[in-house]
């Protein structure tokens, strides 16, 4: 009964490519982004911080990154945890060597400096396809890590080979480094989320997103009517690299602290994202928020559930948790293949139609 | 004034004839010269020459298996031939990449369908508008400026091609979803949303049934007529084929057997005896 299109009549084009082109959506939404930035940073304390949101947004990112190399742009890539080390090793470096530098102008260079290097090993995608791609991409994450472990130059020569994050602020406010407060953590992460996701929905509705779908499709037919497969490819690997190059930025600068390539950007990230993707729905910029709160979440809840309504011991609970997520995802990928997006259209399609369907 | 279409180089407007219909037809768009194109062994077209005058409706046919689809291959730039050269425009077109070929304004569609599945039909056919729209990604990833006005402009052209294929009612509904003769519609949508100087078909008829026929027919025959473009056809219903086409090319085997008016290639024994066979003795 509330959720209606009818009577909502639009009377331009520009109306009609909206984002939220219904009108409850719209007012949701907006109830939604005045809710994060105005009722959370009240409410947030350290631990639901540290625990669910902050690396919720942070994840999010990655997955609207992924998306739209293999959502958009049909693109497989197992690199995410690689492209993520070079964003926190070049915030780092970048950290380090002007220390004057705004903390964002940091992650933002950050970001664009993976986009170069993801644009580099995107290269072979303009000859192989599929999992033969998936292979080269592999290739990266285990080169990257690998020069990042290796490579003194890259960690400042530090005796533990790990990274740590220096104090800055913004506003005088410590976002990084140990004296950074829950809520400037949250707040930071929260205005890139949203930066990310506007970014992401205008690249991919525009026509540069219909020409990362048309590849995605079917890539012959996109370069006979007249798409250049070397720059939708390219662009897509740009993109998506650059917002990976951010999270990983934020991960290590704002939530961890101190980094060591190989333990906190291993294969296992890779792999954590691309389920994001895949279990929030490809092709879908909000299905990588679904799939990052899935993925973040659902762990952290079993876990409250578990151990402190239930009262079991903490190494049981663990690997209950581990056993139950993974259970999940694999109903979850029978009932709904295309992901969390998905049957939020399917519901949503029934609600227009609520109560009377025929 | 049709034929001319507004785009068009036409040289030499004194060339060209005039159909039963009173349709003027121009100079010569795009001419083939001595293609031949082999596949290692096989030669799939053997030293083919013809041309395509601005505003006319061309056919090429021929049994299974002649090369037609080859043929036109050649014209989008997805093969290239190892001897002979294609002139367009009164240049000799250099080696080039379908895209680039596309960008010349060249569009075509396809024998088996080849849209893009997952997106919507408004999607499909604003892809077909890529070489209207130059905002840049910076203005793309903000929205704004040149991006935004140029997403809506572009909607209008698209809505206009919309309404002359009439489409309407499933513009937001995702191609999978669609039956086969919309899909085939759809996709002459997002070819003709180009706005090509040169609109190559590939079997736009195969597989539909007399009323999807009957309107293919009147859509290309009002595309023709109303946006003067020139259009290349392969189809295997001969009736169509005659009722629509101002001159064809027959071919058979890879070699060019007839080449004129419906009339005198019906009459050419060489193109009976292809689609009827002949006893050889």
């Amino acid at each position: 009964m509330l959720y209606r299109e009818a009577g909502d009549y639009k009377t331009s084009y520009v109306a009609d490519s909206q984002t939220f082109p219904i009108k409850f959506d719209r007012y949701g939404y907006y109830i939604l982004l005045g809710f994060a930035f105005l009722v959370m940073p009240l409410i947030i304390n350290d631990y639901w911080a540290n625990s669910i949101v902050v690396p919720f947004l942070i994840y999010a990112i990655a997955a609207l990154g992924l998306n739209i190399l293999i959502g958009y742009c049909g693109q497989l890539s197992l690199g995410t945890g690689g492209f993520m080390a070079v964003g926190a090793y070049a915030s780092y470096k970048m950290m380090t060597a002007f220390p004057d530098l705004n903390i964002i102008f940091v992650i933002i260079i950050a970001g664009m400096v993976t986009a170069c290097v993801g644009v580099l090993f995107g290269l072979p995608s303009l000859r192989i396809k599929g999992f033969y791609l998936a292979v080269a991409t592999l290739a990266a994450q285990f080169f990257l890590i690998w020069l990042f472990t290796r490579t003194a130059w890259f960690y400042n020569y530090s005796p533990t080979g790990m990274i740590s994050a220096p104090t800055r602020e913004i506003f005088g406010v410590p976002v990084t480094g140990p004296r950074a407060s829950a809520v400037s953590m949250y707040m930071i992460c929260l205005c890139f989320l949203v930066a990310s996701a506007w970014l992401a929905r205008n690249l991919t509705r525009g026509s540069l997103g219909r020409t990362w779908m048309a590849i995605r499709d079917m890539d012959i037919a996109a370069e006979i009517i007249g798409v250049n497969p070397l720059i939708a490819k390219l662009t897509a690997f740009a993109v998506s690299s650059f917002l990976v190059g951010i999270s990983g930025a934020l991960l290590f600068t704002v939530y961890l602290g101190a980094a060591e390539a190989g333990e906190a950007f291993g294969i296992d990230k890779s792999f954590l994202v691309l389920f994001m993707v895949i279990i929030g729905g490809l092709g879908s910029i909000f299905g990588a928020f679904a799939g990052a709160a899935f993925l973040i979440v659902g762990p952290v809840l079993l876990k409250l559930l578990l151990v402190n309504s239930l009262g079991w011991p903490t190494d049981l609970a663990a690997h209950l948790e581990i056993m139950i997520v993974g259970a999940l995802i694999i109903v979850f990928l029978i009932v709904e293949p295309h992901g969390i997006a998905a049957l939020w259209r399917t519901i949503k399609e029934k609600l227009r139609l609520w109560p009377f369907p025929y | 004034m049709n034929g001319q279409g507004g785009t068009m180089l036409d040289t030499n407007p004194d060339e060209g004839y005039t159909t039963a219909d009173g349709r003027k037809i121009g100079g010569i768009a795009m001419e083939m010269r001595n293609i031949t194109l082999r596949f290692g062994g096989v030669v799939a077209i053997k030293d083919i020459s013809f041309d395509i005058r601005w505003g006319e409706i061309r056919a090429i046919i021929g049994p299974n298996g002649a090369g037609k689809s080859s043929m036109l291959n050649v014209i989008s730039g997805f093969y290239h031939p190892q001897d002979g050269e294609v002139i367009y425009k009164g240049y000799k077109r250099p080696r080039m990449r379908p895209y680039q070929v596309a960008q010349q304004g060249i569009a075509r569609t396809f024998q088996n369908i080849a849209l893009f599945e997952g997106m919507s039909v408004l999607d499909n056919i604003m892809t077909g508008r890529l070489h209207h729209m130059k905002a840049n990604i910076f203005h793309q990833a903000i929205w704004w400026g040149r991006a935004a006005r140029e997403e809506a402009e572009n909607r209008e052209q698209v809505e206009k091609i919309i309404d002359f294929l009439e489409i309407q009612h499933i513009r937001k509904t995702p191609v999978s979803r669609l039956p086969y003769g919309l899909k085939k519609r759809v996709e002459l949508a997002r070819a003709l949303a180009a706005e090509p100087s040169i609109l190559l078909l590939d079997e736009p008829m195969a597989g539909m049934n007399v009323e999807e026929k009957e309107d293919m027919c009147r859509f290309i025959l009002d595309v023709n007529d109303e946006f003067g473009t020139t259009t290349v056809l392969i189809e295997h219903d001969m009736g169509v084929v005659m009722d629509l086409s101002d001159r064809v090319v027959v071919m058979d085997y890879g070699k060019k057997i007839g080449d004129g008016t419906p009339d005198e290639v019906r009459n050419n024994q060489e193109v009976i005896n292809a689609y009827l066979g002949v006893a050889h003795d």
